[in-house]
């Protein structure tokens, strides 16, 4: 292609993407190193339907005049990234020095909200990712071997639970595991425990949130993988069969390494899509026992007053950290790329 | 409902008929954009402001359980999105934060000296908001299962205790205490009950700086706790609809409940009758010895967007005005709220509120940065409640979050 051409082809997508995405970064970037001002704070007194209180209010005229000194706030730099909020550097040293073992400095750890809300952001990611993988391709070629009249009604039955938005499904499952549920009761009466409920405990939380993952996901990577199917050479699995190979052993050494460029593809895209994990925990009321970074942002912009540097750090956080999860899947790409190409 | 539209329509009539000029409520032209809660008393309210609608006058409103995620946002800009939003004690003080609402007196000396006074909210002098409902919480229980057990309704929380004791013996129930616990903004207003109940307080005196790591926050947490053994084990999701689904189901007999959603239990719909009769109100509960009930005073209000047209203020000042008037007030709106409008008649529905008024509870801290507390209490009660931490490690972590918020917000 032309240099000329080239250009004038990539360009809308350029733009659309300076506009869209890097312009957006640039100003959360710019958004968590500002910090509202200084809030002159005075002493009034409220009168409302019950009576009259000393309470305390925002100056606006002073608070104004600041404002429009600095319209941006005030320049905080790092601040906000490392307090207890975020990274929580002077916490995590104090704990380092106070704690009598491993275990006491970890609890310490996992009791500040951003690595309370990161470490399960980084178990679900790694435990759904590749449950969604497995689960995925064995439907796929469970699917693939049944007759073809069954195939459409089992293909669309398979993708329901992707095609329902993931609030409402995860809000029938909350009602299913509820304590006086259908799953919640089958529970109770399979570990013999007619007290156990699996909302008001933390380690079945966690679990519950990522069966809805895996649940949820799962049709993405089977579509993907019995879409590939479809394309595994005939004449290489016939020569397989000629040869003896047993049914394992076609999905093994045929079906498999045909299948890896799919794998990093799906892998990626549950990679990404995992980590910001959100909606289940707002419908599951999970808030209690599990947070995510995604949720953490959520409830920064969602309480009475707003806390938009707060979320800003934490955006970036994100950014970076979807950054460092997808580096060893886009070099192997970029190696695959490579070889390819010689 | 029939006699609703009527009554609106022959007022309709009657203002036209007696200025062809205006559209309804005396409005000659204008935009009106309203948005709040969702709650019946509320969309009562929103209806009576857009009766006012007509030749030139637009009124239109956004009424959503998630109005605090964009009132204020929805009046930043310039002309802003909404002239009016409906709010409470606690989210009025986000939109004076954010200078969002303007100050009512002129617009009061000019159109609205027949707005009793009691109705007025004044903030430094200024009127900021106009008062149309009280709210609180308070007991609420199945009188028919305390009497067949000869229990005496519960005053106070200890006695709460005791009396779910007696019902669990009994076999009545196995969770027979009920609350909003669900971790977030309902729990920290259990706590901030609970807390003001003690007779605790949140600042040091005079500042910003956090104090509730003390006897009294203990104390709190500890009877939260103590509560929450007779509650349904899922109860740290429960919010007001998830526990109320489990008192119209029959399992919850007692419980802390707020003033507007009791006539939503004692209606036809969700409870069998047996159960629905039999849900009655009591007063606001006690709890140690501070001699001020565990509960805090609630008003719903209206105010007025800054960034708007005088114009605009004008006409949604009226029709707000009008939206509150006692001509809302009819068989069916009646028991919807405690309003705060002349003509209104007490029912037996809204006794506890009254109880809790008359009670001398402390109303909800209207301060700059309680918001900042409610949602670091919200964030960290349940650590203490799930065992995984104790009180005071709470109580210090709660602290911490919100010096961490209000430092970032410029308040300390």
């Amino acid at each position: 292609m032309k240099h000329k051409t080239f250009f004038w082809f990539v360009l809308p997508t350029s733009l659309a993407m300076l506009l869209f995405i890097a312009l957006p970064i640039v100003s959360v970037v710019m958004q968590s190193v500002y910090a509202p001002h200084e809030q002159v704070v005075i002493e009034v007194d409220n009168c409302d339907i019950f009576g009259c209180t000393k309470s305390t209010m925002v100056d606006q005229e002073a608070t104004g005049k600041l404002r429009d000194a600095e319209p941006l706030g005030r320049f905080v730099g790092t601040d906000i990234y490392v307090n207890r909020s975020h990274l929580a550097i002077t916490e995590i040293s104090l704990a380092w020095q106070n704690s009598a073992g491993m275990g006491e400095f970890l609890s310490e750890v996992m009791n500040l909200p951003f690595y309370r809300a990161l470490a399960f952001t980084l178990t679900y990611t790694f435990v759904v990712t590749p449950l969604v993988l497995i689960l995925g391709f064995m439907i796929a070629v469970a699917v693939n071997s049944i007759p073809s009249v069954l195939r459409g009604p089992t293909i669309f039955l398979s993708l329901l639970p992707m095609i329902i938005t993931p609030l409402i499904g995860s809000l029938i499952l909350f009602w299913m595991i509820d304590s006086r549920g259908i799953i919640g009761t089958l529970i109770q009466y399979l570990a013999g425990d007619p007290s156990l409920s699996m909302k008001a405990s933390t380690p079945l939380t966690w679990v519950m949130l990522m069966v809805y993952g895996v649940w949820h996901s799962a049709p993405f990577a089977f579509v993907v993988y019995y879409a590939g199917l479809q394309s595994v050479p005939k004449d290489t699995l016939e020569s397989a069969m000629i040869d003896g190979a047993s049914r394992w052993q076609q999905i093994r050494y045929v079906i498999i390494p045909h299948l890896v460029p799919l794998t990093t593809f799906i892998a990626l895209m549950q990679l990404m899509d995992n980590f910001r994990v959100f909606e289940p925990i707002v419908s599951f009321n999970a808030s209690a026992h599990a947070t995510s970074l995604s949720y953490f942002i959520y409830d920064d912009l969602g309480g009475e007053t707003r806390l938009l540097s707060s979320a800003a750090a934490t955006s970036v956080l994100t950014i970076v950290g979807v950054a460092v999860l997808l580096t060893p899947v886009l070099i192997r790409t970029w190696r695959d790329f490579g070889r390819s190409k010689t | 409902m029939k006699t609703l539209v009527k009554g609106t329509l022959v007022g309709a009539m009657m203002i036209s008929g007696s200025s062809a000029v205006y559209a309804g409520c005396g409005i000659s032209e204008g935009r009106v954009s309203i948005v709040g809660n969702e709650f019946p008393a509320i969309q009562t309210v929103a209806a009576a402001a857009a009766s006012c609608a007509g030749d030139g006058v637009e009124v239109a409103s956004n009424l959503t359980a998630d109005h605090q995620k964009i009132n204020v946002a929805g009046m930043q800009g310039n002309p802003a999105e909404y002239t009016s939003a409906i709010i409470a004690n606690s989210s009025i003080v986000a939109l004076m934060n954010e200078d969002v609402i303007r100050p009512l007196d002129d617009l009061i000396a000019e159109h609205g000296q027949d707005i009793p006074k009691n109705q007025l909210i004044t903030v430094n002098g200024k009127v900021m908001a106009v008062a149309f409902m009280a709210n609180a919480q308070h007991l609420a229980y199945r009188q028919d299962v305390l009497a067949e057990l000869n229990i005496e309704p519960p005053t106070s929380y200890e006695d709460m205790l005791t009396a779910a004791e007696a019902v669990r013996a009994a076999g009545k129930s196995e969770y027979p205490l009920g609350g909003a616990y669900k971790a977030g903004w309902n729990l920290a207003q259990e706590f901030v009950n609970m807390y003001i109940g003690h007779g605790g307080e949140f600042y040091q005196p005079g500042s910003a700086v956090p104090s509730i790591n003390n006897e009294q926050g203990v104390a709190a947490l500890e009877m939260m706790k103590s509560l929450s053994a007779y509650m349904n084990p899922d109860y740290l999701t429960h919010d007001s609809n998830g526990t109320n689904a489990e008192m119209e189901a029959g399992n919850v007999i007692m419980m802390n409940m707020w003033g507007s959603r009791i006539g939503s239990l004692q209606d036809d719909e969700g409870a069998p009758p047996e159960i629905a009769s039999n849900i009655v109100v009591g007063g606001p509960l006690m709890v140690g010895d501070s001699g001020s009930p565990a509960t805090t005073l609630w008003w719903d209000g209206w105010t007025v967007a800054k960034n708007i047209s005088d114009e605009d203020a004008v006409a949604t000042f009226l029709a707000m005005k009008n939206g509150v008037s006692p001509s809302i007030l009819n068989e069916e709106t009646m028991g919807e709220a405690v309003w705060m409008i002349e003509g209104y008649e007490p029912a037996p529905v809204n006794q506890g509120v009254f109880a809790s008024i008359a009670a001398g509870s402390t109303a909800y801290p209207m301060l700059p940065y309680h918001g900042l507390m409610h949602t670091a209490l919200g964030n960290e009660i349940a650590d203490f409640l799930t065992g995984k931490e104790d009180a005071a490690k709470t109580l210090s972590d709660a602290e911490a979050a919100y010096t961490t918020a209000a430092t970032e917000k410029g308040f300390l």
